[in-house]
């Protein structure tokens, strides 16, 4: 799973920090879906079938091992995921540079899986304990 | 690789032995001679010579020995301009430069710094220039070492960065000894390959010719816009000696100043920001010097208007509150002036590009919003390379440098605004400085997510590198891009050394040897010198570890190892997404493991200093206090970190 990817090094890098900063506005988006989505039951997932799912189907490629997005590739979408249906809905039609996936590449169960991954990641540490300034 | 065969009898030795063996094959059977075979005859330490009847006068024996030969003064040439450096992997052709410079020259301005391969001399080369503002010398065999050059002479082109490249090449058909395999180590028109991705090129034929063409070579890489210049070095322009009655004179070099755009471009921009309710000022290559940093922070004070740094330079300081780089669609989508300055890329700033099946394209801008540029880039444009990108429609466009032109657009700027719009732009000021500071959290928030992973987060790699060099008069002189722009998010720049933008053209295998050149540009300044090296890239060059320890570069590398040419990854991994197939394979071509790459003993390897590789967060900051210890002694070090992808 991922919001979107870049078309190759010899353009890429060419590419200045405020055009990779465009997924600010995809996450904005999935963020708003979530907050104005009702909640809904995710079906019965395995968190640790969803970890091993989660690096063969590429998500991490995009999103990072923990769901913790990337501006340049994808945003985060761990530990606190969106709910399942808007999640299960955007993998299967993206409307981003996200790839779609298919229940041929992704089935239901194995999407519950990974989505039960995505919430058994644990919450970062606090800002002021981590040397970030 | 064909290079240099290390026979001991060189041209000038091949003349010694003329007088030694010249009575011997007057004495030969003149027919046995060319009945042997063609390989034998190559392979023979002493060519072939014609008869040589006792009474001829051997004019060519008497040369034993030199003062001083051809080499010798383009050395004096290249010593003129300023040089300081030679990057070179060594080669026959331009043997006797070689030899002027560490002997005629003292190895001193320029210093013979030895490198591993061509691609890295003039990689190190573009680094160099991006800290220091100038050219330095590559020596390349005119044949094979210029096509190793090749990928990194088009880098440093699509930068707009000066190199200065002589080559050698024999051209005098009669002269070249198949021994050393001087044949296919010829070309008639050496520049041709790279003619290009190259400004000017030259062949003199007269050591004269060498002087003016070296001048001018130096003052068209420095002229605006900037970028790589070659010159021939003819084999026997180099050796033959200096004419005794040549009158050799090396002309006066005087850069040519910046263009500047017109005053009455210059006041209608001004009008037109004055009056803007929303102004956008959007920077890529523009800042040359410090200067130029300040010109940028002053103009953007005056409008109090927002900057987005395409990040091609070191630009603006990324703590400053009109800073808003991270807020890229907000800003171009609310503007109604926006003004490139140097913005290579203008068109990808205000538009989008959705790369789905059926590529589309959709303007973030205003349609109605005005449109300024200001680059030397409308100076000069090639056909066959495509790195001028798609055509944008501007309403005022001057051909001149940003930077040049910076301080009457001020002063116009200063001029226009009323005691009305400067309250205006004083509240628009307030509300992007708040944006700042919320963006700037959010990055610090971002950051801490995935800290205690393993592999390393790319967050808690740069954080952690951080902490430990912020007290340094640190220069970061790597790209930032596959690693999430961490640092340009994160950490304060504000000055021109900190940061030295991308590689141009995308080639990979820039990064380990630019940062090396970088570093050596850095050295004489005291400065402290980063870079977070690719995994990927630095396999493209992993030589030049070895040219920063035996040349005592202080240089610390912090590895990116994501264990994979990971964008290339998520290339297949889309089109294999496309095509349904489902991405089990998209590994095959993209990934290095099975085995690993152990990048800390490939540094041991070369003299380097190194740790890794490490996959534990918290081993991090010990590790890079160590390595921060050996770079502060004046050397290289490596701490190899395996990371997530990005």
């Amino acid at each position: 799973m991922k919001m979107k990817i870049f078309r190759g090094h010899s353009n890429a890098a060419v590419m200045g920090l405020a055009m990779m900063l465009c997924f600010s506005a995809a996450q904005v988006k999935i963020a708003g879906a979530a907050q104005e989505s009702k909640p809904s039951a995710a079906p019965a997932g395995n968190a640790e079938t969803g970890k091993r799912l989660f690096v063969k189907n590429g998500c991490y490629q995009c999103h990072g091992r923990e769901g913790q997005g990337s501006i340049v590739t994808g945003p985060r979408i761990a530990p606190d995921p969106v709910p399942f249906d808007v999640l299960s809905s955007y993998v299967r039609k993206p409307t981003g540079e996200m790839p779609p996936y298919t229940a041929k590449v992704v089935s239901d169960q194995e999407l519950a899986d990974i989505y039960a991954f995505l919430q058994s990641r644990p919450h970062p540490p606090a800002v002021k304990d981590v040397p970030l300034k | 690789m064909a290079r240099s065969r290390k026979i001991p009898a060189g041209r000038r030795d091949f003349l010694k032995s003329v007088v030694a063996g010249a009575a011997t094959l007057a004495a030969a059977p003149a027919e046995a001679q060319p009945a042997q075979p063609v390989e034998e005859r190559a392979s023979r330490a002493m060519p072939l010579l014609p008869p040589v009847v006792e009474s001829d006068p051997p004019a060519d024996a008497e040369v034993l020995n030199l003062d001083r030969s051809g080499s010798d003064f383009m050395v004096d040439v290249i010593k003129s301009l300023g040089i300081e450096y030679v990057c070179s992997v060594a080669g026959s052709s331009f043997r006797a430069l070689h030899e002027s410079v560490i002997n005629y020259g003292g190895n001193k301005d320029p210093e013979f710094i030895t490198c591993c391969h061509e691609e890295s001399s003039v990689a190190m080369a573009h680094g160099y220039a991006k800290i220091e503002g100038k050219p330095l010398c590559i020596f390349a065999h005119g044949t094979v070492g210029l096509q190793h050059a090749a990928m990194a002479i088009y880098n440093a082109y699509c930068d707009r960065v000066p190199v200065y490249i002589v080559i050698g090449n024999n051209m005098d058909a009669t002269m070249r000894d198949s021994a050393y395999g001087e044949w296919p180590h010829s070309v008639q028109d050496a520049a041709a390959m790279v003619r290009d991705y190259v400004k000017w090129d030259d062949v003199p034929i007269s050591l004269q010719h060498f002087a003016e063409s070296a001048v001018r070579a130096y003052k068209i890489a420095m002229t605006l816009p900037m970028a790589p210049v070659l010159l021939v070095a003819d084999s026997e322009l180099q050796e033959n000696p200096i004419p005794a009655d040549a009158a050799l004179h090396i002309p006066k070099l005087t850069l040519a100043a910046p263009p500047q755009g017109d005053s009455g471009s210059v006041a209608e921009a001004a009008r037109l920001l004055v009056q803007a309710q929303n102004p956008l000022i959007v920077v890529d290559r523009y800042a040359r010097t410090q200067k130029g940093i300040d010109l940028l922070v002053e103009l953007a004070e005056t409008l109090q208007a927002p900057v987005i740094d395409q990040a091609g330079r070191m630009n603006f300081p990324t703590r400053h509150p009109l800073n808003q780089s991270s807020r890229r669609n907000a800003v171009v989508a609310s503007a109604d002036v926006i003004m490139g300055l140097e913005a290579t890329d203008f068109w990808s700033a205000l538009n989008t590009m959705h790369d789905q099946v059926r590529r589309t394209s959709r303007p973030i801008m205003k349609t109605d919003a005005k449109l300024i540029s200001i680059t030397t880039g409308d100076l000069y444009t090639k056909s066959n390379y495509q790195d001028f990108y798609r055509y944008t429609g501007v309403d005022l466009a001057m051909a001149a440098d940003a930077e040049a032109t910076l301080p009457s657009l001020i002063e116009e700027t200063k001029r226009l605004i009323t005691a009305d719009r400067k309250r205006a732009m004083q509240d628009r000021g307030a509300k992007l400085a708040s944006a700042h500071d919320r963006a700037l959290e959010q990055a610090r928030t971002d950051a801490t997510y995935a800290w205690n992973a393993s592999p390393v987060s790319t967050a808690r790699l740069c954080s952690e590198l951080w902490a430990q060099i912020k007290d340094e008069d640190w220069s970061l002189v790597s790209i930032l891009r596959h690693f999430s722009w961490w640092p340009l998010r994160l950490w304060p720049f504000d000055k021109q050394y900190q940061y030295i933008g991308t590689q141009g053209g995308g080639g990979i295998g820039y990064n380990a040897p630019a940062s090396v050149g970088a570093a050596l540009a850095n050295k004489k300044h005291g400065r402290f010198s980063v870079s977070i090296q690719d995994d990927g890239d630095l396999m493209f060059a992993p030589l030049v570890l070895w040219t920063a320890a035996h040349h005592r570069i202080p240089l610390l590398s912090v590895m990116h190892n994501n264990r994979a040419y990971h964008e290339e990854l998520m290339h297949v991994q889309r089109m294999a997404d496309r095509h349904n197939r489902g991405i089990d394979r998209a590994h095959i071509g993209t990934t290095f493991e099975d085995p690993n790459m152990d990048f800390a003993k490939l540094a041991q390897s070369m003299g380097v200093y190194a740790e890794g590789p490490i996959t534990d967060p918290n081993e991090l900051a010990p590790a890079l206090r160590r390595a921060i210890a050996v770079v502060k002694r004046g050397e290289p070090a490596l701490v190899d970190v395996v990371t997530q992808p990005r």
